[in-house]
């Protein structure tokens, strides 16, 4: 498993220790990120991984899965 | 004109006929012509209002596209010739055109709402200031507010905003966007639809299907019962119970509360069952905008099942946007290496929640009682998420806390806490709302419930009678309805079960609905917002 994958996992389960994000989807869809976790995470993300996410990318693509995470993550670090 | 008015059924009844004997591709020219007359009659000024908003956003939004179109091109062409840097700058250089006409069409457009609506406010308080110092203040300037305009305002910039967002491109055809912006359904008091859901329905023209048209009618009927029935019916107590607060105190503010609450909700609920209604039997799907919000835990869950779509749209094009700008960002890491990470992350969170509140109360209208009560729901929800890890021990440590009686308990609290919200809405003071919310602590008069002191509150027994049989059959229909579509269930049983399910909801609305010889329908509560 590639290494940003790895660390969004780790920052998802510092929001939810209780949920595995390896296996879980439809985060967004499912409510278990709320409209808090989805602000407090984007910041985390920024800061982590040196990126911008504007509001525009906070969408269910973006935010069901940690894998779909991991690929804007590494979108972002592209542009 | 409200869904209550026989002129409006009337031509309803007469458009659907229309509609589905006309050749599909002019169906949307009639909606279109329905929905303008329709808000015509409201005041043919009100036309000036609403065309500017279309019209405005139809030419930035087709501007907007161009230069996204534009930008596209000349990035193709230039893509091997030009540097990575070089793209980068062009694409800033035309995205900052692009948000700029956006800024146009949203200052544009909330300016109007802000001086139609908010000007009359802005100068009092002004003057208020002005009159501390000793100033004579301006003159208060009086608007008429054209109907709906919060909503179709709201609708249209969230697809200004979509078509900046690229999600989909702007419509070219102004009519087309005109109809968006004005189907007459919604325009009452919602939903706040997105331009890629209801477009889809819209512009189809759909054919006659029975089925469809069936549920539809059960679904305005199901709507006109809760509004005329209950509603309506509950409407006079309520105005009786806030119109003497010297004599309404103690448990007749816990009353009201309850009162309220019911006529709130088949009040609003009726009205958006009307709406969505119409656009089944049309074929022309609309967003729900309620989803049981009285089952909710807690207020943030409420707030995604009550007004959902008020309440994606801000969480859309405010509380993200304002919650990931490069200001609070800043702020945030700032406030990370001053207080802990902890605090730092929750910054964001916090300032965005409070703006959005104070937003959604100044949405609900021109006073200083709706901004209140945005603020108060705005602390509520940060209470609750800072106390997040506690309930969370707690559910750990308690297992009778993880049981359905527990979760009721928690529906009724969050009902309660909502009632108690309301009244600053009811009550439209804020010193006043304190002052009543304290009595029901500090005036024991709970001899009212059996005095006969009910019965003095514009409800007869067989009023009490009809409301607690109607709140029943809503509570009833709410736990149906877990299951999927009631009317779904009903067909399924038998078809001849769901036509007498249609007969009795006519049935009951000619026989019990709140009206009579002088009767006044009385105006949708959200249609004044």
């Amino acid at each position: 498993m590639n290494e940003t994958l790895e660390k969004v996992i780790e920052i998802l389960t510092e929001l939810h220790e209780d949920v595995d994000f390896r296996t879980r989807e439809r985060l967004w869809d499912d409510h278990i990120l709320d409209s808090f976790d989805v602000v407090t995470l984007t910041s985390e993300l920024n800061n982590e991984f040196d990126i911008v996410i504007t509001a525009d990318r906070l969408t269910p693509e973006n935010f069901n899965s940690a894998q779909a995470l991991a690929a804007m993550v590494e979108e972002l670090e592209d542009i | 004109m409200l869904f209550t008015d026989s002129a409006f059924i009337i031509g309803l009844v007469l458009l659907c006929i229309v509609y589905f004997v006309i050749p599909k591709r002019f169906r949307w020219m009639l909606l279109l012509a329905a929905s303008l007359a329709f808000y015509a009659y409201t005041g043919i000024g009100n036309l000036l209002y609403i065309g500017t908003t279309a019209l405005s956003t139809y030419i930035i939004t087709l501007l907007s596209d161009g230069f996204a179109r534009e930008r596209t091109q000349v990035l193709s062409l230039h893509k091997k010739d030009w540097s990575r840097d070089e793209k980068k700058a062009y694409k800033a250089r035309m995205n900052k055109r692009r948000f700029r006409l956006l800024v146009l069409c949203l200052v544009l457009n909330f300016g109007i709402l802000a001086v139609i609506k908010y000007g009359a406010f802005t100068v009092r308080n002004v003057n208020s200031l002005i009159g501390l110092f000793g100033g004579s203040g301006m003159k208060v300037p009086e608007f008429l507010l054209p109907m709906g305009i919060s909503f179709y305002i709201f609708q249209t910039m969230g697809y200004a905003i979509d078509v900046y967002r690229e999600k989909y491109p702007a419509e070219k055809n102004f009519a087309r966007l005109l109809l968006f912006v004005s189907f007459f359904p919604q325009l009452v008091q919602g939903p706040i639809s997105r331009y890629d859901d209801l477009s889809k329905g819209l512009f189809a023209g759909n054919g006659f299907q029975p089925r469809r048209v069936l549920f539809g009618t059960q679904r305005i009927l199901w709507g006109y019962a809760k509004k005329m029935v209950l509603a309506d019916r509950i409407l006079p107590a309520v105005k009786l119970l806030i119109s003497d607060p010297e004599q309404y105190q103690g448990v007749f503010v816990f009353l009201g509360i309850l009162y309220y609450t019911l006529e709130l909700y088949a009040d609003f609920t009726g009205g958006i069952d009307i709406t969505i209604g119409i656009g089944q039997v049309l074929g022309i799907p609309i967003t729900e905008n309620f989803n049981r919000p009285f089952f909710s835990k807690n207020i943030s869950e409420y707030w995604r099942r009550w007004h959902i779509t008020l309440g994606t749209w801000f969480k859309e094009y405010l509380f993200y946007p304002v919650s990931v700008c490069k200001p609070l960002l800043d702020l945030s890491k700032w406030s990370r290496e001053k207080f802990g990470k902890n605090v730092g992350k929750y910054v964001p969170v916090f300032v965005s929640s409070i703006i959005v509140w104070f937003v959604t109360g100044l949405w609900h209208g021109a006073a200083w009682n709706f901004i209140v009560w945005g603020l108060m729901n705005a602390v509520i929800i940060l209470i609750s998420e800072i106390l997040a890890p506690q309930y969370a021990k707690f559910h750990k440590r308690f297992a009778w806390s993880n049981t359905h009686a527990y979760d009721g308990f928690q529906a009724l609290r969050t009902t309660l806490l909502m009632g108690f919200l309301r009244m600053f809405d009811c009550y439209r003071d804020v010193p006043l709302t304190f002052r009543m919310f304290g009595t029901m602590f500090t005036k024991w008069n709970l001899h009212v419930l059996w005095d006969g002191s009910l019965m003095q509150l514009s409800l007869s027994r067989a009023d009490y009678v009809i409301l607690i049989v109607g709140a029943l059959t809503l509570f009833y229909a709410s736990l149906r309805g877990r299951k999927g579509s009631v009317r779904k269930q009903v067909l399924e049983i038998s078809p001849v079960l769901s036509c007498a399910m249609t007969v009795a909801l006519l049935m009951i609305i000619v026989v019990f609905g709140a009206y009579g010889l002088g009767y006044d329908a009385s105006q949708f509560i959200y249609n004044q917002f």
